[in-house]
């Protein structure tokens, strides 16, 4: 049985191929990577798995299980949540709301019992903070627990967002670009809680990303695409190496 | 300025942050629910009306405010919900069955008008709900073997478990206390995962489906509820001016139902509540206003572009409305003399390069 699949996979925008024929299979509990230069594809790969557009060719498996015909809140139901490469947090709300929005999946009280705020309504609500909670010590996020997000320097909002999914449980983890705009510290961080998320809280992780010290630190494999192909798989040194992803970054040797 | 320390997760939950609040929210109760006995008739009536347009603005900023839908065909549902506990009543229903039923009718509307929300935004679900006013109104003119057409109907005064409620305090009594419990429910809702994924979606749609949130069913859930007490509200109104008919529930009626929303601050309860006030007191202090000016002016429309000169108003300069008005005040005299201009102001400290779709 595989942890999670894509087989096939393929869109197109009018006549721009987006992602073409791709196929790949993540183990549970890695870290899988896919790189490749701007416009190779990734995020729509992403967008592809969140059912956000319709996939002209190809499937998709969560435990042996077909995505396909769902919608996108059930793929998040069923236990994958992702960060956005562009950050799309709910701007007027304050972290912790943001991340109490992470627990929607695992609410226990009726409508019913919301608006009468039972006893029962009340236990949900406190183990929903309990767990936000959790997460807020997890990323050291304490200080910002009450400030706006809307006020809030980008490194804090990506580290926010990465909360926002982590609240959800997942048992896949979609990172579109987690070191993106953040400086060499923070991006220091990322890859620090990278790999707690994979050691300690054992969610396995499918990433894209540019930068290639984080992507050989956290790692434990690599999809390589350019024009929507895969053009290379292996571990992160392998595919460094690879000749078809060195033409692919630096353009044919004349 | 008061800072709260917090040691326990309730702290977080609970209605009343702080026991200043419990000290002024009881010191208004107090005086409301001795209202009957201070103020004369005229102003009783008036609050009858501020707490019956305070139960649908409360409806309407649920959806509007905090679900981030617009309707601009709120109007129909107070018919629906007028009409309702009208017929009901003329056929010896009790109210503590006909006000549930006028809540349940207006929400089977609201379902129905929700199922075109899932797929328009903006001003396409305005001009949408637009329509259903229209042919909401077109049907109660229409329908005459129910509903009277033209003519209108008549109501009869509330009665509860065989008491008269005619009298101004009882009618009173029962708006004050439908207010009361609509603001308890909806805040318990907001403070709670149904409320949370209304202001998820109101904020950002794909974040929230990627959370997990079913677009669909909370958009027509929002709808559901807020056209509930949208009927509930035009029950007690037709109880209170005792006559209905089609031309009370027009277009026109809609705008000013989304002018309190808008007036009173989008996304606050409070401001539901402040906007109802100040849709019913607007006009006394026009007629006011009307000895001091030159008799050539018209009344209605003097009333007319007031109204609009006040939504252009607060559209422009105080998009908070009248409750963002108030928490500025209120945090000059905290700040004081520290207050910076801009304080409240939005920060934009990146701009979105690429959204997706
Ligand atoms: N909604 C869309 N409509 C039309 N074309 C699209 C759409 N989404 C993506 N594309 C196209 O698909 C291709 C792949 O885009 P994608 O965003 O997946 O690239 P990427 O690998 O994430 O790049 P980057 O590193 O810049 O984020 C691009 O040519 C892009 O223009
Ligand atoms: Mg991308």
């Amino acid at each position: 049985m595989s942890f999670f699949r894509v087989e096939n996979l393929g869109i197109h925008f009018g006549g721009v191929v987006a992602v073409d024929d791709v196929s790949f299979e993540v183990k549970r509990g890695e870290v899988y990577t896919i790189i490749g230069p701007n416009g190779a594809g990734k995020t729509t790969i992403f967008n592809l798995i969140g059912l956000l557009y319709p996939a002209t060719a190809g499937r998709i498996f969560l435990e042996d299980k077909p995505l396909a015909g769902s919608v996108p809140h059930r793929v998040a139901q069923l236990g994958i949540a992702r960060t956005f490469q562009n950050i799309e947090l709910f701007e007027h709300a304050t972290v912790l709301q943001n991340l109490l929005i992470g627990r929607h999946r695992h609410r226990a009280a009726s409508l019913w019992q919301e608006l009468l705020f039972t006893p029962a309504a009340r236990r949900a609500e406190l183990a929903a903070r309990e767990a936000v909670e959790q997460v807020i010590d997890f990323l050291d996020l304490a200080k910002y627990r009450d400030s706006l997000v809307a006020g809030l320097p980008y490194g804090v909002r990506k580290v926010v967002e990465l909360g926002r999914a982590l609240a959800t449980e997942p048992r896949l983890l979609l990172l579109d670009e987690p070191s993106s705009g953040l400086n060499p510290e923070e991006t220091d961080d990322m890859a620090f809680w990278i790999e707690d998320i994979r050691r300690h809280l054992a969610v396995t992780v499918l990433m894209v990303e540019h930068d290639m010290n984080l992507v050989a630190r956290v790692s434990d494999r690599v999809l390589a695409l350019n024009l929507g192909m895969v053009i290379a798989e292996g571990t992160p040194a392998e595919v460094q190496a690879h000749p078809a992803v060195i033409e692919a970054y630096l353009g044919k040797a004349a | 300025m008061r800072f709260l320390f917090k040691t326990d997760y309730d702290q977080d939950i609970r209605l009343f942050k702080h026991g200043g609040q419990v000290f002024w929210y009881g010191l208004l109760m107090a005086l409301l629910l001795t209202a009957p006995f201070t103020v004369g008739e005229y102003v009783m009536s008036q609050l009858h009306f501020i707490f019956i347009y305070s139960i649908v603005g409360l409806g309407l900023m649920l959806l509007v405010g905090f679900t981030g839908q617009i309707s601009l065909g709120h109007a129909a549902f107070l018919a629906v919900g007028a009409y309702t506990e009208a017929l009901l009543q003329a056929k010896g229903v009790p109210v503590f069955i006909s006000l549930p039923c006028a809540a349940l009718f207006s929400a089977a509307a609201g379902l129905i008008v929700g199922l075109p929300a899932l797929r328009l935004k903006g001003i396409y679900l305005a001009i949408a709900t637009l329509a259903f006013n229209v042919i909401v109104e077109e049907v109660i003119t229409r329908w005459e073997g129910l509903t009277g057409g033209n003519s209108g109907l008549h109501v009869k005064p509330v009665e509860l478990f065989g008491v008269k409620l005619d009298g101004d305090a009882g009618f009173f009594y029962l708006c004050l206390g439908l207010t009361v419990l609509s603001i308890l429910a909806l805040m318990n809702l907001l403070r709670s995962p149904t409320g949370r994924a209304f202001v998820a979606i109101r904020d950002s749609e794909i974040s929230a489906s990627c959370m997990g949130v079913n677009l669909a069913k909370y958009k027509t859930l929002a709808f559901a509820i807020s056209a509930a007490l949208t009927g509930i509200g035009g029950a007690l109104y037709a109880h209170k001016v005792s006559f209905i008919s089609p031309e009370q529930f027009t277009l026109l009626q809609s705008i000013e139902l989304i002018t309190i929303v808008i007036l009173g601050g989008v996304g606050f309860l409070h401001g539901a509540v402040l906007g109802a006030a100040f849709l019913i007191v607007l006009p006394q202090l026009i007629s006011l206003a009307k000895d001091y000016l030159p008799a050539n002016v018209g009344s209605s429309g003097l009333q007319a572009v007031v109204f609009g000169l006040v939504l252009i108003g607060f559209i422009i300069f105080e998009p908070l409305g009248l409750y963002g008005r108030w928490l500025k005040l209120r945090t000059w005299f905290e700040l004081f003399p520290f207050y910076r201009k801009g304080m409240f102001r939005r920060q934009k400290s990146y701009m979105k390069s690429e959204r997706l779709r």
